[in-house]
Order: structure tokens, then C-alpha cells, then sequence
């Protein structure tokens, strides 16, 4: 089971989360032009890399905020937690 | 009754209190202390089982963990437990025990047949026999496997023992109360770190409780006990006994598995079988010790030969002598003490040392006792069939590929040392890779992974003095840097023999023209020659290996086989055993109870349950409960001896005549405030909010991202920043998260806050042509008429004395309003609608009526909503705005959302007008089609229409709408069922919405 920081809470059993999927695709601007292209890329292309990954979790049992997680997905370590209003370099 | 081979002094047994149980029906007894392995072994019983694959007799080998076939079917407590280890299990009054895997009995076990057919089961026997023909699988081959595998009996009786988990956190966990670990413990400890210490057995100190050692000037046993008394004392110290670490999971969290009242004669009632702990640590230290090995040769298996290390345990722990006549075969020094504790209780060993003639301070030792020593020799096959009674030994030429001398000699127990293998299984589930040493021939764990430090024998250091100096640096060290105190301690004066350099040797040749089974792995029936079979045939990873010979894959995981067995290959590849690695060792290190995995989450604990504020009166007035989530919600409300079919007519009818009450407290509501919130939701709902006045509401409609309809429900605007919105029952949490990730994520400018109320509000629905009577009647000062409360109006009440919210929504299709109130008052709410319903002829509905009412108004809901429509399929395109941006819109112009033929919502009614469609039923032309039968949609809904008194279903068919007045074949083959069915409109009763507006 992971232990994840949560940047509101603190060190928190992963049984609290929820996760959001990757943190990293940013979704078209609300009432603008969007080609096809782009929008079929924030909908369903995703890159599954191997090793470090930004995603996205929510303390769903905690704060309910949503916060991004850098995790190898190989290895599960944890590197980083940010909240989402923040950078993860 | 007197108990042969039971010493008279020695050992760690309550001899004071005798403890009676039974073998296979024998009545036997045993002390206080024993397991009962060694209660069997005290009273002479070695044969206790049969092989797994040849039904060969086998006896003890082991005396803990590492045993592989003392596995007995035990009853205790009123259950029955297969599989259980006899060398771990301990003795508690009116146990019985039994041998597994034979019959009828294991003295006569007519499998053993399979013994004298072995060379019909050689490696791969499964893989290649049972392969064709395909046919014979269900009916032959697999109830024979079934038969012939698996060792004991489930009990097939509900388990009643309670089983509890815990979470506990510390600086440091110490794995093992052997030297290394109760050194790392204690200056862990002295550091003020919050230390845990588990110990498998239920006794502390690991091999100080056998070994001839002192730590200043105490014995090994009592210097254990005075550590493990003061950490006992000391408030940041747990100190736990039966208590196995048996899994390291990520970041640093370990699993143990606590053993609480098995042992106990009595136990309260509230007090747990077992209890399983999740522990983070910051630290671990790993002191698991290490594993004897044997020596592969001929009988090896036989009854009566057991591991060096255990037969001294028997005697030292248990004072029970495991042969008068022993052999002992080995390749090292530690066996040396086995044979010099048998001289001490005056049992004559005789010690064959496959090492040339040499001198150590053990073996001198020995040799000043006058014990038999022959060098260079070595046993290569064992004689008897349920015990041993002599073996053939030999002596071993310069290049130990051949004898010298053969001959036979009497003994009635063989124990066996090829050395030590570390224990490094919780090392190697943390992500460590292993190393191989070769000074000891084995695997150690290598660099960090995680958190975990291995000290002491499962680190590769068999002496005392390294454990206990690499116990207290590594203790101290790991714990210093956490509490950021050191308290300096000495590390005490050791005691210890010294051991001379082990012999590489771990198998026996064999002489011309012999040839007995040698096995590597016990428990699984794993020889030599099946090893050389797996090779022979082309396997080469060690994986490959293990798994064609099923090598290491029994319930001891190999404890005493996979070295052997890397060896073996590693000879046969002309490899070194680095080379050919070692196979994955995972969690758990021993096997636990189903019971302990699941904890008190079982039966109604499984899963939490919600209840409305309402649920009592539902029970007190016979309601029938159906799961919604984790929600109780009233299916129908029985009278006398009516069926579910009976009830849910009576209620719906009653909504559609006069008048009824749903409670539809489960309802997802979650309150949206801000000055954002209008344009929040107008992004969120398909159709337009901007507009929406104060005091109404609306019915939305919210997507995905890709398109497809997510969720359905009616907002409604108490003032001009607040909004009260409602979901489906099933979809209430993922639209707050789905909410709340857009306001922290995608559109954080936006000033709205969102929390969900679903608990805070409880809610009544009355519906029916007579609601807005009796709506008069619960408030009597309130204007509700049309005008003053039209159809999706709102308005804020006094109901009789407490505060509440009226909706004028509808989900039946009737003239309908919804009432809430706070929790706390929605029990009152109900009691007074009920006593003031009564003239209007008012019922109470559940949520099969609910169903039938929603189904033939055509409204949609969540098996319509399925996560595959979009909403032109469910004739919902009404509420998409093309004007506006909003959640899922650009995906609505994906060409295949806009084929004209595309799945559209129908209504179905069968044509004799009485057979009920299965919802799931296949819409298909013809229904004697060749197989596949194309599928043109699928029967989403079904109720009897109270209306028009016949079924009705609800149908996404393709090319729905110019179907209909077509008739198709609804099909069911899970019912067995097939109906002759007309397409109709999904608006079956009142199409045009006026009884909502009435």
C-alpha cells in the first residue's frame, strides 16, 4: 500500500486516495475553436510511461483535493506531491 | 502412559501440566509447551503423513517454518483446519489431529501405489499426460487431479471465530528475537525510538534458546529473557510473540500476522483468533535468521531424518530425544553440537563428516568426548520404509564422485546438515536484489531497496559476536537519526564456539546400479532426476525449472529445496549458482487464514450500510430491502402474503390513483454556492443555466468528456449564489469528485465552492393526481396551487414547526412534489405524511414501484444511462445546448454519434400482451437465424404497466425510432425465454407530460 503526502494533510495511507489518472494533459479552453485532433488527444491518447509520472490522485477520505503525484510506475516510488496549483519538476 | 523418548530434565516444557490430545484417534498427551510435533515425537510417532504426489510415509524433518510434511488436518475450538504445520502448531487440551492425503489410513495408504509407478510420474507428468483428448478434461482428467491434489479437507461450516486487523505505526520494526534482533531492539529502544519487536514463536531469543553460548557471563536463554523483560518494561517498546512478519509491501510497510488465542485453553469471548497488522515503519530491521539445508541423498525422505538444527531444538526446547540410535550426517561444524547435546543426555551419536579428517574446537571437542567421527563419509540411502531402520553409508573417494568403502549400519534417526541458508524472503519482497555469497553458498540481501536493514544469520553472519555487534550499530544507527538521541551502550562479552570452514558438498553420489529417489523438495515429491528430466527436455531459467518440476512451489516455498535445487542445476548447466539466479520469493513468507485477510470486514461488516433516517419506520412496516450502493432502500412494502409482483402493482397503482410517499433520502445532493455558480453549471449540464430564476428548478443533463451521458438530475436555485442539485443514487460520489475536479483543476478561476448534503437532507417524494391535496394539508397556511407552485417551482415552508424545502419535481410522471427536511427530521416528516395521507388514500412506494412508474413514462435512468449512450440515444438531445461550450460537447460530433441508424430508446410491449420481457434479452429479427443471431439492441428496463395493465420494457435498439410498429423477437437465453415483441414509443403513458403540469 503506498504512503502518499498529501500537501493538505500529510503522510496518508493510499486507502484515502482516489486515483485521477495523468496530471499532465491539459484540457482544451472552455468556449474556444478545438481542432478534432486536439481534442481527440485530451480525450484518449495517453502515454503510459515506464518510470517516473505525473498523475493526478484526490484525498477523497482526507481534504477532497485534488493533488498531483510524481510516482515511478514501475517501482512505486514516490517522489514528489504538489498541490495542483503547483509545479512538479 | 509413559513417554519413550521424552528426557527428564532438559528443555523448556511445562512438565507440570499435562496436556491430552489425540493422533488419528489415539488418545495421547503431551506438556505444557510442546507443539505438536513434539508431543508426537516424545510419545514415538513419526509417520504422520503421505507424500503429495507418491503417498510415500513421511515423518517430521523440521521444527518450525521450514517444515515441509508435517501438515495435518486438526480440529480445536469447535473448527477444523487443514494443512496445519505440526511443528508450529502448539498443543492445546482436546486437540485431535489426523494425517492427510491418505486412505484409508496412513499406515495403509492404498496411493502409495503411485510410489511403485514413479517412473510414470516423472517431471511434466501433468503437462504431458493430461493433454489430450481435449474432451476428457471436464469429465476425467480434472475431477481426478482434484481428487489425487490438494493436501487436507476445507471445513465447509461458516468460520465463527472473530479475526481483527490493525494499523500500527513505529520508527522501528525488528523481524526476529534472535541475538541480532533483540541487540538492534534494544538500542533502538534505549534511543527512545518507538520500537516493534514480532517473534514468530511463541518463544523469544531464536537461537539462543539452543546454542552453547554466554553474553557476560548469562546463558544465551536467560540473557534473551533479560532483554526481552526490559523491553517488555519500556513504554515505546511492543513486544510481540507468535507474531510473524510474513509480508513487506511498498513504502516501508510490513504485514504480520499475529497468532492471539489458538494456544489459549480459554479465551473471552471478544478475544481474537488472529489479527493481522499493517505496520509503516521508518526503519526495519530484518533478523530472520537462517534455515538449515540438507544434504540430498538416497531415501532422504524416509520417516526418522530430520534436520540437525531441529533435533537439537527438540531436545533443548521440548527435552524430547528424536532417536536413541542416531546418525548424524553432515558437512559442517554446527552439526557437531547436535551430536555433543545427544552425549550429554547419554545417546550415543555417530558422526559422518563428508569433510577430510581435520581439527576444529567443535569437532575436538567431540573427539575428547569420544564420539564416533568417520570422515569423509556420508549416507547414501536410508533403509526402512516408515522409519528409519539403518543406513547404507559410505566412504567418500579424494574426489567425492565415488566410494571407497560401502557398508550399513544400524541407527533409528538420521540428522542431517549441509549448512545454513539465510532467510532473506522479506529482504527480497522489499525490492532488494540478492546477492550470492559465496563464502556460505547462499544468498544475502544486497543493496537497500527500501527502508530495511538485515543483520545477523539472515545477513550472511553465523557467529554471535558479528549478529549482536551488527545488531546494536545497526539498531542504534537506524534510530538515532530518527529520535536524533544516542545512548552509548557496550556491546557485551560473547561466548561462542568457533566453527571451522564448511564442505561445498550437498549431494550424495550413487553407487553403481542403485537407484532410490533422491529428493530435493519434499513437499512437493521433487527428486533429482526430475530436475535432470526438466533440463533434459530443454528448460533452462530457473522459473522454467521451477515451474515444470513444481520445485519450491509448496506452502514452505522451498525453505529447505531451493538451494539444493540451484545447485543441482547450476551442476548439471555448468554454471555457478549466481548464474542461474534464483527464483521470486513472495509474500506470504508462511501461509495465513482466508480468516485473518479478511478481518471483521465479513457479513453486514463487509461493506458499510447507509440507512435513511427513515429505515426504522420502513422495518417496523414490513418493507423488503433492496441494495442500492451501500444504501438500504424499502423494494416494496409487504402486506399479508403478497409477492414482490403483487406489492409493487398495488403501490404504483395507487400513485397513479391517488396518492403515495417514496422516500428518496438516497438521493446524491450536494449544494453549490458562489458567485460562479450559474456559469459552473452551464459548463457543467448540457443545456442552459444562465437564465435560470430564483426559487425554480431545472432538469440537467451532465456528460463525459467523450461524450456519453454521466449523470442525470434536477438543480434548482434557492437564491441568487446557491444552488441545491441532485444526483442518481449510484452516481452521487463520482459527481462530487467529477465536480470538484473541475473547480481545482481545469477551471480553478471560477469562485465556487461544492460539498456534498446527500446525508444532511432527508426526502420524501409524494406523487400522485392527489398530492397537491395532500400537500395542502401538510401546509395549510401555504399557497400550492398551480400558479402559485407551478411545475418545477420551489419554495421554502414551515412544516409544522420545522423548516423544509418543497420541490415540485416528478420522477413517477405524476403530478408530484418533493419534500425535504433535515435528518433529524425526516422520521417526523414521514410519520406526519402518513397520518395526514390517510384520507387521500396515500401508500407508502418502494423502489420497484418507483421503477414501474419511471419505465412506462419512458424516463430514463441508470441502466438506460449505462456509460455507453450519448443523449440523442436516450432522445435526451432536446437538453443539448448548441450555443454554448460545456462538458463532452466537442465529442458529440464524432461521426459515429452521428450515424442516422445510430441505438435509440424504444418501448417494447409483447405481443400476447401477458409474457414479462427479462430485462438483458436480445432484440434480434429472426429467431431461428444461423448462430451468431445479429443483435439489433438489448431490453434495458422492464415493469408490468399499471396503466395498461400488460409489459412493458424499455429498449436501446438500433435505428430505433423507424422501427417502430415492427415486431422483432425479444430473447433471453439465460431464461430460456424468447417473446414476440412490438416497438413502440418509450413514452407510453401520457406522452405529452400533462399530469405533471396538472
Amino acid at each position: 500500500m503506498l504512503y502518499i503526502k498529501c500537501p493538505y494533510c500529510g503522510l496518508r495511507a493510499q486507502k484515502e486516495f482516489s486515483y485521477g489518472g495523468d496530471a499532465t494533459v491539459k484540457r482544451p479552453n472552455i468556449n474556444e475553436e478545438v481542432t478534432s485532433e486536439d481534442w481527440d488527444n485530451f480525450v484518449y491518447m495517453r502515454k503510459s510511461p515506464r518510470g517516473k509520472h505525473v498523475e493526478l490522485w484526490q484525498h477523497i477520505a482526507g481534504c477532497r483535493q485534488w493533488i498531483k503525484v510524481q510516482r515511478d510506475t514501475a517501482t512505486h516510488e514516490i517522489f514528489q506531491t504538489a498541490k495542483v496549483t503547483e509545479e512538479i519538476r | 502412559m509413559s513417554q519413550p523418548f521424552r528426557l527428564n530434565k532438559e528443555g523448556l516444557i511445562n512438565r507440570n501440566k499435562k496436556i491430552s490430545f489425540t493422533f488419528n484417534g489415539k488418545k495421547l498427551f503431551g506438556y505444557e509447551g510442546d507443539t505438536i510435533a513434539s508431543a508426537l515425537i516424545a510419545n514415538g510417532i513419526h509417520l504422520v503423513g503421505r507424500s503429495f504426489k507418491y503417498h510415500r510415509p513421511r515423518g517430521f524433518f523440521g521444527a518450525g517454518v521450514e517444515e515441509p510434511n508435517a501438515k495435518l488436518q486438526v480440529e480445536f475450538n469447535g473448527h477444523s483446519e487443514p494443512n496445519v504445520n505440526a511443528t508450529e502448531m502448539e498443543l492445546v487440551e482436546g486437540l485431535s489431529a489426523s494425517s492427510q492425503n491418505c486412505w484409508p489410513s496412513v499406515n495403509f495408504d492404498i496411493g502409495a501405489i503411485n510410489n511403485f509407478l514413479k517412473m510414470f510420474f516423472p517431471a511434466g507428468f501433468y503437462y504431458k499426460t493430461f493433454m489430450w483428448p481435449k474432451s476428457f478434461w471436464y469429465k476425467i482428467y480434472e475431477p481426478f487431479i482434484r481428487k489425487a491434489a490438494g493436501l487436507g479437507i476445507a471445513s465447509l461450516e461458516k468460520d465463527k471465530e472473530r479475526y481483527e486487523h490493525k494499523f500500527e505505526y513505529c520508527d522501528l520494526l525488528v523481524t526476529g528475537s534472535g541475538p541480532s534482533g533483540l541487540a538492534s531492539a534494544y538500542a533502538a529502544a534505549k534511543n527512545g525510538a518507538k520500537v516493534i519487536l514480532a517473534e514468530d514463536k511463541p518463544r523469544f531469543g531464536g537461537t539462543l534458546l539452543t546454542d552453547d553460548v554466554s553474553i557476560d557471563n548469562l546463558s544465551g536463554k536467560d540473557w534473551a529473557e533479560k532483554i526481552v523483560s526490559e523491553l517488555k518494561s519500556m513504554p515505546n517498546v511492543t513486544v510481540k510473540n507468535r507474531s510473524q512478519v510474513f509480508g513487506y509491501y511498498d513504502h516501508n510497510m510490513l504485514v504480520m500476522f499475529e497468532r492471539v488465542s489458538d494456544h489459549l485453553e480459554k479465551k473471552s469471548k471478544f478475544t481474537p483468533r488472529q489479527r493481522l497488522w499493517y505496520i509503516r515503519a521508518k526503519e526495519t530491521i530484518l533478523s530472520t535468521g537462517s534455515i538449515e539445508r540438507p544434504i540430498v541423498f538416497g531415501n532422504n525422505d524416509t520417516p526418522g531424518i530430520f534436520l540437525s538444527a531441529a533435533a537439537k531444538e527438540y531436545m533443548k526446547v521440548y527435552g524430547v530425544l528424536v532417536g536413541k540410535k542416531p546418525l548424524i550426517f553432515t558437512n559442517n561444524d554446527s552439526a557437531y553440537e547436535t551430536a555433543l547435546d545427544f552425549k550429554k543426555n547419554n545417546v550415543e551419536p555417530i558422526i559422518l563428516d563428508t569433510r577430510e579428517e581435520h581439527s576444529s574446537e567443535l569437532i575436538d571437542e567431540a573427539k575428547s568426548k569420544g564420539i564416533d567421527i568417520r570422515f569423509s563419509h556420508g549416507v547414501i540411502v536410508a533403509n526402512g520404509y516408515k522409519k528409519v531402520k539403518s543406513a547404507k553409508i559410505g566412504k567418500l573417494t579424494k574426489d567425492k564422485n565415488s566410494f571407497e568403502k560401502i557398508e550399513t549400519i544400524e541407527c533409528d534417526c538420521i540428522c542431517v546438515s549441509g549448512f545454513w541458508t539465510p532467510s532473506v524472503h522479506l529482504a527480497s519482497q522489499s525490492g532488494n536484489k540478492l546477492k550470492y555469497e559465496e563464502k556460505i553458498d547462499a544468498f544475502i540481501p544486497d543493496k537497500k531497496k527500501q527502508q530495511e536493514t538485515s543483520v545477523g544469520a539472515s545477513n550472511g553472519s553465523f557467529t554471535l559476536e558479528e549478529s549482536l555487534k551488527h545488531g546494536f550499530e545497526n539498531g542504534s544507527n537506524l534510530s538515532a537519526k530518527i529520535t536524533e538521541t544516542k545512548t552509548e551502550i557496550s556491546i557485551p562479552n560473547v561466548n561462542e564456539k568457533k566453527y571451522g570452514a564448511h564442505d561445498k558438498f550437498w549431494c550424495m553420489p550413487l553407487p553403481k546400479n542403485e537407484n532410490p529417489k533422491r529428493f530435493v523438495d519434499f513437499q512437493n515429491d521433487v527428486s533429482v532426476s526430475d530436475i535432470e528430466i526438466a533440463l533434459r527436455e530443454g528448460y533452462r531459467s530457473i522459473e522454467h525449472v521451477k515451474r515444470y518440476t513444481t520445485l519450491g512451489m509448496a506452502t514452505d516455498q522451498g525453505r529447505t529445496s531451493n538451494l539444493n535445487g540451484l545447485q543441482l542445476v547450476s551442476n548439471i548447466e555448468n554454471k555457478i549458482v549466481p548464474e542461474v539466479g534464483h527464483t521470486t520469493f513472495r509474500p506470504p513468507f508462511t501461509p495465513i487464514t482466508i480468516g485473518t485477510i479478511v478481518g471483521r470486514e465479513v457479513g453486514m461488516e463487509y461493506m458499510p450500510t447507509r440507512k435513511t433516517p427513515i429505515h426504522k419506520w420502513h422495518k417496523k412496516n414490513n418493507a423488503v430491502f433492496v441494495d442500492a450502493g451501500a444504501w438500504k432502500r424499502p423494494r416494496y412494502y409487504k402486506q399479508g402474503n403478497e409477492t414482490l409482483f403483487e406489492a409493487s402493482k398495488r403501490e404504483a397503482k395507487n400513485v397513479r390513483e391517488n396518492v403515495g410517499i417514496c422516500d428518496v433520502t438516497t438521493l446524491g445532493k450536494i449544494d453549490i454556492k458562489g458567485p460562479d455558480a450559474a456559469e459552473f453549471l452551464n459548463r457543467v449540464y448540457t443545456n442552459a443555466w444562465m437564465k435560470l430564476p430564483v426559487g425554480k428548478a431545472r432538469y440537467g443533463l451532465m456528460l463525459r468528456e467523450d461524450g456519453i451521458v454521466l449523470d442525470d438530475g434536477t438543480t434548482t436555485r434557492i437564491s441568487e449564489n446557491h444552488y441545491h442539485m441532485t444526483t442518481t443514487t449510484a452516481q452521487a460520489a463520482n459527481v462530487l469528485s467529477h465536480l470538484e475536479y473541475y473547480l481545482q483543476i481545469v477551471w480553478p478561476e471560477l469562485n465556487v465552492n461544492v460539498v456534498s448534503t446527500t446525508e444532511q437532507w432527508a426526502g420524501a417524494a409524494i406523487a400522485g393526481p392527489k398530492s397537491r391535496d395532500m400537500l395542502s394539508k401538510l401546509y395549510p397556511d401555504l399557497d400550492v396551487s398551480n400558479d402559485a407552485l407551478p411545475f418545477m417551482g420551489y419554495k421554502e415552508a414551515d412544516f409544522f414547526g420545522v423548516q423544509s424545502r418543497i420541490f415540485r419535481i416528478s420522477f413517477s410522471g405524476e403530478l408530484a412534489f418533493e419534500i425535504n427536511v433535515k435528518s433529524d427530521h425526516g422520521m417526523f416528516m414521514w410519520e406526519k405524511m402518513m397520518e395526514i395521507g390517510k384520507e387521500f388514500g396515500n401508500q407508502p412506494y418502494g423502489t420497484e414501484a418507483l421503477s414501474t412508474l419511471r419505465i412506462e413514462m419512458g424516463h430514463v435512468a441508470g441502466p438506460e444511462l449505462d456509460g455507453r449512450t450519448i443523449p440523442l440515444d436516450v432522445s435526451l438531445n432536446g437538453l443539448v445546448s448548441k450555443k454554448k461550450d460545456f462538458i463532452g460537447k466537442n465529442s458529440l460530433g464524432r461521426e459515429a454519434f452521428n450515424i442516422e441508424s445510430r441505438q435509440k430508446i424504444v418501448g417494447l410491449i409483447p405481443i400476447d400482451r401477458k409474457s414479462s420481457i427479462p430485462e438483458g434479452s436480445h432484440i434480434v429479427q429472426d429467431q431461428n437465424a444461423k448462430l451468431p443471431i445479429p443483435k439489433l439492441g438489448h431490453v434495458s428496463s422492464s415493469c408490468w404497466s399499471v396503466e395498461n395493465n400488460n409489459p412493458f420494457s424499455l429498449a436501446i435498439m438500433k435505428d430505433g425510432k423507424n422501427m417502430i410498429g415492427k415486431k422483432f423477437f425479444a430473447v433471453s437465453p439465460l431464461k430460456n425465454k424468447s417473446i414476440e415483441v412490438e416497438v413502440i414509443s418509450s413514452h407510453y403513458v401520457d406522452p405529452e407530460g400533462k399530469r405533471v403540469r396538472s
